[in-house]
């Protein structure tokens, strides 16, 4: 699970040529999706681009930070693209999708208010495909160290020497 | 290392090396009697420890298969992980944050002082509070308690700060920085803290007290202690007289083997110990071993617990420094005017944001969820820790439809709130939101209970034996050369962490079992 970052250098005019969904997430030819702003890109085997791009927006949908690019949420649901769970997650993001047009939009990623989409993703919560999905974030999003600065959190502290005498009580508003 | 041979059956067995077993084995080899201490999981120290949540509780945590039952959400939201305790050398000493108090006088007779409570299944602990003052004081001196024996309390983080200021706001007295066996000054050939974090991982420097590198290696020095890593103990054996004779275990690879004793201590925690016992049962002992009673893995205990972290509208970056070095103990009296029997701690408590994104609100996903972890770094915590009541149906069973790596049925843990424990924790956690709104918190979240860590209870120490499974010693009413050496003898749970109580036993039995050797009555 490998976040491969700006592989190829698209250029403008091919990502907006090649952007087929109505989110932020470029689905940009065979096998290949990548941010409008070619600021990741990775490529799909077993799943589609349209499912991954589906589960990278539904994870921002889950757990959304604003602070928090893209690039991580790709990182945390990229595992589902393999052959055991590519009929699992084909089912799910299909399912997501019929709901999506129940309620007048071509699929989950065109529907273009997040709290529209929440509503959809609301009456999944409990399928087993949600539940995976989120379940799984909550270690494949917020275990990345690489996160972890964008929320304050500084991680292990050993190495520096605890902190003792890097500011353990140094709060001053109090 | 000292290597006692399997068919010795002049050595006492102690299975577990955690704050019972692994400071009983310390103190019986101190005093000459030859142990072997059986450990299922395998030796980790200071420089293995990692500081990284995931990664550590990969390492340590015990995850072997359990399963869970009752109305508790532990077991909606974590159903196959009722607690989070240690499988290593020293237990769950490795994981503890070191809160160590004692119990208040009033606790060691809760029926006494509480009277009957509907529904719970109260008894007083046949030991006297007084019995009890010079082992106190032996486990405070061993762990090297702050604000005992002369010793200092630690400084306080930016947590405590947080907490201590909203405290006094709201006209708490008994507020301070904690009794902790995390030294505050070098100690016992241990540093100082050094406010790294990570308490619960394993204290890289040594600072906070575990059996893994105090009483285990000091215990193996003496040459009568030989402990065996990766040896999971599948069933207690006895003779036609009903006297226990040995210990079957499974090694790393899979290999039965049989170690002769000549007494055996279960000290497993409070769901092994039973399981222990009870996939223990023979023709003679159908219904599991010093069972007579019935109440082998009843009245399961696990202490009232919860949390309650707040945002203020700047940093405050809780994770800095000791992970529990502060407390208010104005909740800890037995009040019934409150609604409640019994009473709670307020403790200081900080999770990194990978464990708080687990913990803060299991399930929950959106906004509502996130804009909290948003706000991680100005955000402070802490811990609600309260005396539960003991239900016999709240217990741990055999679960024959699940197995083990080994093959054995594995525990389940069923666990309902006693409306006592419900209405204890509601004060808490309006107290504990009270104490934060006092200091300008923007947003309280009152914050369910973890997996448990005080796992008690389920071989109950009783003056009748038809009361519980163990007496006064720990020792079993039924068979006269096993003894329960950990958490699960006790009787009730108090408001308080129980680990100081737990070494306390311990050394008290050792003094008790190395008096029946030499008096010839083990």
């Amino acid at each position: 699970m490998t976040l491969t970052p700006t592989p190829r250098k698209l250029t403008r005019r091919q990502l907006l040529q090649s952007s087929v969904a109505a989110g932020t997430i470029a689905v940009a030819g065979t096998g290949f999706i990548a941010a409008p702003n070619a600021a990741w890109a990775l490529e799909v085997t077993e799943i589609t681009e349209h499912q991954l791009a589906t589960l990278v927006q539904m994870a921002r949908d889950t757990y959304p930070h604003d602070s928090v690019g893209d690039e991580y949420y790709v990182i945390a649901v990229k595992g589902y693209d393999n052959a055991d769970q590519k009929e699992f997650i084909a089912q799910g993001v299909a399912k997501l999708d019929d709901l999506a047009q129940a309620d007048g939009a071509p699929d989950y990623l065109s529907t273009k208010w997040e709290d529209n989409r929440v509503a959809l993703l609301k009456q999944i919560e409990d399928d087993a495909f949600f539940q995976t999905i989120r379940g799984g974030l909550v270690t494949g999003l917020y275990n990345q160290k690489a996160v972890w600065p964008i929320f304050g959190y500084e991680g292990e502290s050993f190495s520096f020497g605890g902190y003792i005498d890097r500011g353990f009580n140094d709060i001053n508003w109090l | 290392m000292t290597k006692f041979e399997m068919s010795d059956d002049s050595v006492v067995v102690v299975i577990g090396t955690g704050a019972g077993g692994g400071v009983l084995s310390n103190e019986l080899a101190q005093k000459g009697v030859n142990v072997v201490a059986l450990e299922a999981g395998g030796r980790y120290l200071p420089e293995d420890y990692v500081n990284d949540e995931w990664e550590s509780f990969g390492q340590l945590a015990w995850v072997d298969p359990r399963t869970t039952s009752g109305d508790w959400r532990v077991s909606k939201d974590f159903s196959g992980l009722p607690a989070w305790i240690v499988k290593a050398v020293g237990g769950t000493t490795t994981h503890w944050a070191g809160a160590s108090l004692r119990f208040q006088d009033h606790e060691w007779k809760a029926k006494t002082n509480y009277g009957e409570v509907e529904g719970a299944n109260l008894l007083d602990w046949p030991i006297d509070p007084r019995e009890m003052d010079d082992y106190y004081i032996k486990a405070e001196n061993k762990l090297g308690v702050t604000r005992t024996g002369g010793r200092a309390g630690l400084p306080g983080n930016n947590n405590y700060l947080v907490f201590e200021k909203g405290a006094k706001a709201l006209g708490y007295n008994e507020v301070h920085t904690g009794r902790m066996a995390i030294n505050s000054d070098d100690y016992d050939d241990r540093l100082a803290c050094q406010q790294t974090g990570f308490c619960f991982q394993g204290c890289k420097w040594g600072a906070k007290w575990s059996a893994a590198y105090t009483d285990i290696p000091r215990g193996e020095a003496t040459g009568n202690l030989e402990v065996r890593e990766h040896a999971h103990v599948a069933r207690i054996v006895h003779d036609d007289s009903g006297k226990v004779t040995g210990v079957e275990y499974f090694d790393k690879d899979g290999n039965l083997h049989l170690q002769k004793a000549r007494v055996i201590c279960v000290a497993g925690n409070s769901f092994e110990s039973p399981r222990l016992l009870l996939n223990s049962a023979s023709s003679m002992f159908p219904d599991g071993l010093a069972n007579s009673s019935g109440m082998v893995g009843k009245n399961y205990m696990r202490h009232m617990t919860g949390s309650v972290y707040a945002v203020f509208d700047k940093p405050v970056k809780m994770w800095r420094g000791t992970t529990m070095a502060g407390i208010i103990q104005d909740e800890a009296r037995h009040d019934p005017s409150r609604g409640f029997v019994g009473g709670y701690e307020m403790e200081t408590l900080a999770l990194g944001l990978p464990f708080m994104a687990a913990f803060l609100n299991p399930g929950a996903w959106g906004r509502g969820f996130t804009t909290a972890l948003d706000s991680y770094e100005n955000m402070a915590g802490m811990w609600l820790v309260g005396e539960d009541m003991p239900q016999e149906t709240n217990r741990v069973t055999l679960n024959t439809d699940v197995k083990d790596q080994w093959g054995l049925p594995v525990a389940n843990v069923n666990f309902s709130d006693h409306p006592n424990d419900v209405a204890m924790r509601e004060h808490a956690y309006r107290q504990g939101q009270a104490v934060y709104d006092a200091v300008g918190a923007t947003r309280t979240f009152p914050t369910p209970p973890y997996p448990s860590t005080h796992n008690l209870g389920t071989n109950r120490m009783s003056a009748d034996p038809k009361d519980g499974v163990v007496n006064k010693w720990g020792r079993t009413h039924d068979i006269e050369n096993l003894y329960i050496s950990d958490g699960s003898q006790f009787t009730t749970g108090a408001a308080e962490n129980p680990t100081l109580t737990i070494v306390a036993l311990a050394i008290r039995q050792a003094d008790h079992i190395a008096g029946e050797l030499s008096n010839g009555n083990l």
